[in-house]
């Protein structure tokens, strides 16, 4: 019972822990938005060492020599663009009433939310004015909007402190649901020249290229790349593409989903071996009470259906526990990281592990059945 | 019911041979034997004598390689193996060496063992359960497990499961052969108050003063009755 138990609930943990990484990781790559491309300061391999791209970028966020003029220059110079936007960085706290919270703030203009695929769900985003007029407007990520207000719909006309200077709230992003700083929900966004006033900042930590189509994609980078180059180094900026760093991950996601569905095999066929020699053993050892009952009378059909019975009552039985274990478990894990509940997991493992059961719990009492009770009853 | 009425198990010539190896063992040679209602026949000889062989083929436990058995009048080898276990299940009892109760079940649940493949009400079976443990004077030890009770205790369990069916014959093979002598004597003495009683009682054993008990003694050597 325990060994069903086991094999059943290993393997739903396993697959949905699979997949439920695979499910947030594509989720996040694909919520950046279509067709981009990044501007990142310095110099960075992406295809080679995609993982790292994100912590080399950051780094080299305060050391960044691309200007806002760069900006401009790509979008008067570069064709086959739809837009593109400049992003600044900086890190702060905010505060009101009594909360008080750490975080990252972007200085960008009014195109971010086409750029990033997101946009306001209550409010509006600043407009071109209030960044020309270098106004003390902010935008919320959902969470900072929850943490602040309790919920992520109220806070609009609210006043704010981020670091010492006041703004006023115009607006909310709706949910993405990405993970870690790199997500929107956790970020505030004000317009770039109020950020570069604050901080007194006057380089650009990303740019955003969202091209028109796809097939422009390399023909853009090289165009971007020519503009850039005239005033900055080779090493002073990278380019990366989405849709290679999305290619990059779901290469190494594949591999794990892999992995993981070997690893779930694997214990399914140990599970299944387990279940296979419990359920040998405890009938094979049961030889002398099957001689026993067919002395006192049972006839062999009713020492089957005996055996069935408990063999069903087992498997059927510590596969339904297992299921509920290995859900449990899931929704466990889920707490920590993003897990995802296969169904088709759950029907394989305890098709498989029930299947085995009553396969290897009838067979040997099937056999026995057919002995002369005397012959069973001698049985060692 | 006295010995010398009507015959209840017949065998007629018959033979049991075992294939081991290349050799092949005659356990039983052209054995008849006629075994009447209320008898109490001993069957005894030296081990590989075929005493168990022949008490098998009689409880209709075995089938004979050759020969015919007739119970209550009918050639057995006609019936299938279900109408077999039924005349097992109703007619005969069985007592063997090894006591063969089933572990971490209770007195009351061994005994109750043959009724379940009868038909048999749940309400009665528990009554009749009773009744026979009552009768082995284990009335006491009913909800004991059978691990639990002392080999005497455990071979008076066993002949209870093997009277609560009320059969017509009990077959005892060896049953004294684990026990020490006051559970023997125990158990002799339970076999003739069933004789008594007017049940009939087949004993395999090689203690001759249990096979003296009997008034019927058969002795066996190399598969063939010498007496």
């Amino acid at each position: 019972m325990l060994g069903v138990i086991i094999g059943v609930a290993s393997v739903i943990l396993l697959v949905s822990i699979g997949s439920g990484l695979r499910t947030l990781v594509t989720g996040e790559l694909q919520g950046l938005g279509s067709n981009l491309l990044l501007v990142v300061p310095g110099e960075l391999e992406v295809s080679r060492g995609g993982p790292a791209a994100g912590g080399g970028a950051l780094g080299s966020f305060t050391t960044s020599k691309i200007k806002e003029e760069d900006v401009q220059k790509v979008r008067q110079n570069v064709s086959g663009i739809v837009e593109a936007v400049g992003v600044a960085y900086a890190g702060s706290s905010i505060r009101f009433a009594d909360e008080r919270k750490s975080i990252q703030i972007i200085g960008t203009t009014p195109e971010f939310p086409d750029v990033r695929n997101t946009s306001v769900a209550a409010g509006v985003f600043f407009s071109t004015v209030d960044v020309s007029k270098a106004s003390r407007v902010v935008v919320l990520g959902s969470t900072v909007a929850e943490d602040l207000f309790g919920t992520s719909r109220e806070g609009i006309d609210s006043r704010v402190i981020i670091g010492d200077v006041r703004y006023t709230v115009i607006g909310i992003l709706e949910k993405t649901g990405g993970f870690g700083q790199t997500s929107v929900d956790d970020q505030v966004i004000v317009p770039i020249t109020t950020l570069r006033q604050q901080f007194n900042l006057d380089n650009i930590s990303f740019i955003y290229i969202q091209v028109e189509r796809a097939q422009d994609i390399p023909m853009v980078t090289r165009d971007v790349q020519t503009v850039l180059a005239a005033r900055l180094g080779e090493d002073e900026f990278t380019i990366i593409d989405q849709k290679e760093i999305l290619s990059t991950v779901s290469n190494i996601l594949n591999t794990l989903t892999l992995a993981l569905g070997g690893i779930a095999a694997i214990s399914l066929l140990v599970g299944g071996i387990g279940i296979m020699n419990i359920m040998l053993v405890s009938v094979t050892e049961r030889t002398r009470e099957i001689g026993l009952r067919k002395a006192v009378g049972a006839t062999p059909e009713v020492i089957l259906m005996q055996f069935l019975t408990e063999a069903v009552v087992l498997s059927v039985g510590g596969g339904i526990m297992g299921i509920l274990v290995g859900v449990a478990g899931s929704l466990l894990v889920g707490r920590f990281i993003t897990t995802t509940v296969n169904l088709w997991a759950i029907i394989v493992a305890f098709g498989v592990s029930a299947a085995v059961g009553i396969i290897f719990g009838v067979m040997p009492a099937r056999r026995a059945s057919r002995l002369s009770p005397i012959e069973a009853l001698r049985y060692e | 019911m006295r010995a010398g009425s009507k015959a209840l198990i017949e065998l007629v010539n018959v033979s049991k041979r075992y294939k081991v190896g290349e050799h092949t063992i005659n356990a039983l040679d052209n054995v008849s034997l006629t075994v009447k209602e209320g008898e109490f026949v001993s069957i005894t000889g030296p081990s590989g004598s075929g005493k168990s062989t022949l008490m098998h083929i009689i409880g209709l436990l075995d089938t004979p390689t050759v020969g015919s058995v007739i119970f209550e009048g009918e050639d057995i080898s006609q019936l299938t193996e279900s109408k077999l276990a039924q005349i097992r299940n109703k007619k005969l009892g069985f007592v063997f060496q090894q006591f063969n109760l089933l572990e971490r079940t209770t007195a009351l649940e061994n005994v109750a063992l043959p009724l379940l493949y009868s038909e048999i009400p749940e309400r009665e079976m528990n009554e009749q359960a009773l009744k026979a443990l009552q009768s082995v004077g284990l009335l006491e030890h009913a909800q004991h497990f059978a691990n639990q009770l002392s080999g005497g205790q455990q071979q008076r369990v066993a002949i209870a499961r093997a009277l609560v069916n009320n059969p017509k014959v009990l077959l005892a093979d060896e049953p004294t052969g684990n026990l020490d002598s006051q559970s023997t004597r125990e158990i002799v003495e339970i076999l003739k108050n069933l004789n008594k009683q007017g049940r009939t009682i087949i004993i395999v054993t090689h203690e001759s003063d249990i096979a003296r008990k009997a008034k019927r003694a058969i002795r066996l050597k190399d598969g063939k009755i010498i007496r």
